[in-house]
């Protein structure tokens, strides 16, 4: 067994790296969403519940919070119908190249986020290679104009991004699968489909919940899609917190809104865990 | 010389079964992955009701032979006939096989009732039908009380059990069983293997069994067809291919055995020191002498006529509970093994004695690698 010296030297640095820089933050921010700021710009360490009564009286940011919501559900939507199909068919039937559609679905992780975000901002511009396209081949005559600066742009470059993200964990669970267990299914008179429906997809569920919740929470929180492709009606949550903490210099209520994401983010990271060990079989 | 009454071999025990209808021709299969050939040439009856079982070492491509019957594998070439149907160009859900996995394969997400209940519902019977058949197939294998129970929550043995209602709810032609009993301890597996031949004899299906276990395979089988390296051995009941092994490597695959290596001249065969009368061809020949067919006899008994007789010491002995294995060395150096029922002293000089008849002449098995 290891000793109680060594145990404390492996398990501190963490711990003091998660106190310094994690815990301590959100200690903060949640100090930050009690206090106001004054005329004069400076933070008041008055404690008060004022800036979540703003958070309820002002439309502006419910609106901005469900369609952030309406955003990553289509995100994650549209992922999984991505993810699914493409972890199925690598998992059972991508044979000896397995591999190397696997490193080619990995790749675009390897690439900044940035660029990913700018290229769909090439595509999708009124010059952009798709317009340019569709006037060329006489589809349209006019550039389209809500292919870019729209919710469109960003549910389309959040998908991009992010269905790696879902691909994955379903990957790792159709992996999972022992193969004897669809060869059972056969066995015992099932088809092709009623095996998929019946077997393989009941025991990869708890893939599709981890790669729904990665895609959800990580589509909820952008802020740089919205930003250079979302335009006024593509705003998202994030954006205001951002806006909150920088030009509107309202740290207190930008904190009070961070809080209620976290909570809300939180929250669904345990529901998603808790369904995942009630449809995780072992 | 001695005259051998042509009729030293015993009896042929076959069963029943082997005379009976076929129910499935695997027809000149043979199955290559890429250069590797797996299985050569293959062709085997199994007739209904009969329990066959495939015996051979791992890689001899025993597994292979079920995977294509169940149709898992396809063969390179051949064909599997069932009746007037041929099976191989079936996919697995069609054919009317069900199989019994190694690792049973229960469905995890699944309670054992409706494991067993699977292949029913997939066949869309009626609610009520199931229902009933489920709850026969879980009393014929004393698994009722677990019906409602995942199957993580079950040992490997009732996990077996569940397996082998699940394959037989769907009353098949022919149940596949691969080897289904090698993920269970000595006990439990010896238990089994009865309740498993007793089973097969009430529901009178076929069985294809298959084992690396002789042991196994000699205490269930109807008959036993000995697989080498993707070549069949031998096919016979239990008893003749203990009794009769066709091929040295059948002798000593099944039991114990003395492999001599004789020179055959005018009817009398030749190993070291020894000769006996035989009954085949001048030239080299291989006989199997099984350890129980030698005796130690006192050096005062007089010579039986007919019997071979010779002396030795004995190097040395091991103990197999109701009997001994000895190790013989001859004065010629020759080293056989006896089967003794009594305690004989390590280095002690003895008197060995087997009849020629027990010599049984088995053809040299081909070199494989």
């Amino acid at each position: 067994m290891f000793s109680r010296a060594y145990k404390t030297a492996v398990t501190l640095p963490p711990l003091v790296w998660v106190a310094a820089f994690l815990l301590t933050p959100y200690l903060l921010m949640f100090c930050y969403s009690f206090w106001s700021v004054s005329a004069a710009q400076i933070i008041v360490h008055h404690w008060s519940l004022d800036n979540y009564r703003e958070l309820l009286r002002v439309r502006v940011y419910w609106q901005t919070l469900f369609r952030s919501m309406w955003i990553a559900a289509r995100v994650t939507i549209f992922s999984l119908l991505l993810g699914y199909p493409l972890a199925y068919f690598l998992s059972f039937h991508a044979g000896k190249r397995k591999d190397l559609f696997y490193q080619l679905v990995i790749i675009p992780l390897w690439v900044s986020y940035l660029v990913r975000a700018y290229a769909w901002k090439t595509i999708l511009g009124s010059d952009g290679v798709l317009n340019t396209l569709l006037q060329y081949v006489h589809l349209t005559e006019h550039p389209l104009q809500f292919l870019l600066y729209s919710p469109f742009a960003v549910v389309l470059t959040l998908t991009h991004i992010y269905t790696p993200f879902t691909f994955l964990p379903i990957y790792a669970a159709l992996e999972h699968i022992p193969r004897n267990l669809v060869e059972a299914s056969h066995d015992l008179g099932a088809t092709p489909g009623q095996t998929f429906w019946k077997i393989v997809f009941p025991l990869s569920i708890p893939g599709v919940l981890a790669g729904a919740t990665f895609a959800f929470v990580l589509s909820l929180g952008d802020f740089l899609a919205p930003l250079l492709l979302g335009g006024p009606g593509g705003i998202m949550i994030s954006n205001i917190v951002v806006s909150l903490f920088g030009a509107a210099y309202n740290w207190p209520l930008g904190a009070a809104i961070s809080f209620c994401m976290l909570l809300l983010v939180v929250s669904l990271i345990f529901l998603s865990e808790h369904l995942e060990r009630k449809w995780g079989f072992s | 010389m001695v005259a051998i009454p042509p009729s030293t071999a015993e009896p042929v025990l076959d069963t029943s079964a082997v005379t009976q209808k076929t129910l499935l021709s695997i027809r000149n299969v043979a199955k290559h992955f890429g250069k590797n050939v797996v299985l050569r040439n293959i062709s085997l009856d199994i007739a209904e009701g009969e329990f066959l079982t495939i015996l051979g070492e791992s890689g001899s491509g025993k597994t292979t032979l079920l995977r294509i019957v169940a149709g898992f594998e396809s063969a390179t070439s051949g064909e599997v006939w069932m009746g007037d149907e041929r099976l191989d160009q079936q996919p697995p859900y069609r054919r009317r096989v069900n199989t019994v996995f190694q690792h049973y394969a229960l469905f995890p997400h699944l309670t054992v009732q409706e494991n067993v209940g699977y292949g029913l519902r997939v066949a869309k019977r009626p609610v009520a039908e199931i229902k009933t058949r489920v709850e026969d197939a879980l009393a014929t294998v004393k698994m009722t009380a677990y019906a409602k129970v995942k199957p993580s929550k079950i040992s490997g043995g009732q996990q077996q059990r569940v397996a082998l209602a699940r394959a037989l709810v769907n009353r098949p032609n022919l149940l596949l069983l691969d080897e289904p009993l090698s993920a269970l301890d000595a006990n439990l597996r010896r238990q089994m293997q009865l309740e498993l031949k007793s089973l097969q004899r009430e529901v009178g299906i076929s069985f294809v069994f298959v084992t690396h276990d002789q042991e196994e395979a000699m205490v269930m089988s109807d008959r036993i067809a000995l697989l080498r390296s993707g070549d069949l051995e031998q096919v016979a009941a239990p008893r003749e291919i203990y009794s009769r092994p066709a091929t040295a490597y059948v002798a000593q695959f099944i039991g114990h055995t003395n492999l001599l290596e004789a020179e055959v001249r005018g009817g009398i065969a030749r190993c070291s020191s020894l000769s006996w009368p035989v009954q085949v061809a001048d030239g080299p020949a291989l006989f199997s002498l099984r350890p129980e067919n030698i005796v130690v006899v006192s050096p005062a008994t007089p010579v039986v006529s007919g019997r071979v007789r010779v002396r030795g010491r004995v190097v040395n002995q091991a103990f197999h509970g109701a009997t001994e294995l000895i190790r013989v060395q001859c004065a010629d150096g020759l080293v056989v093994v006896v089967r003794t029922p009594s305690s004989v002293a390590c280095h002690a000089e003895v008197e060995l004695e087997f009849s020629p008849a027990d010599a049984v002449p088995v053809r040299k098995s081909a070199e494989r690698n």
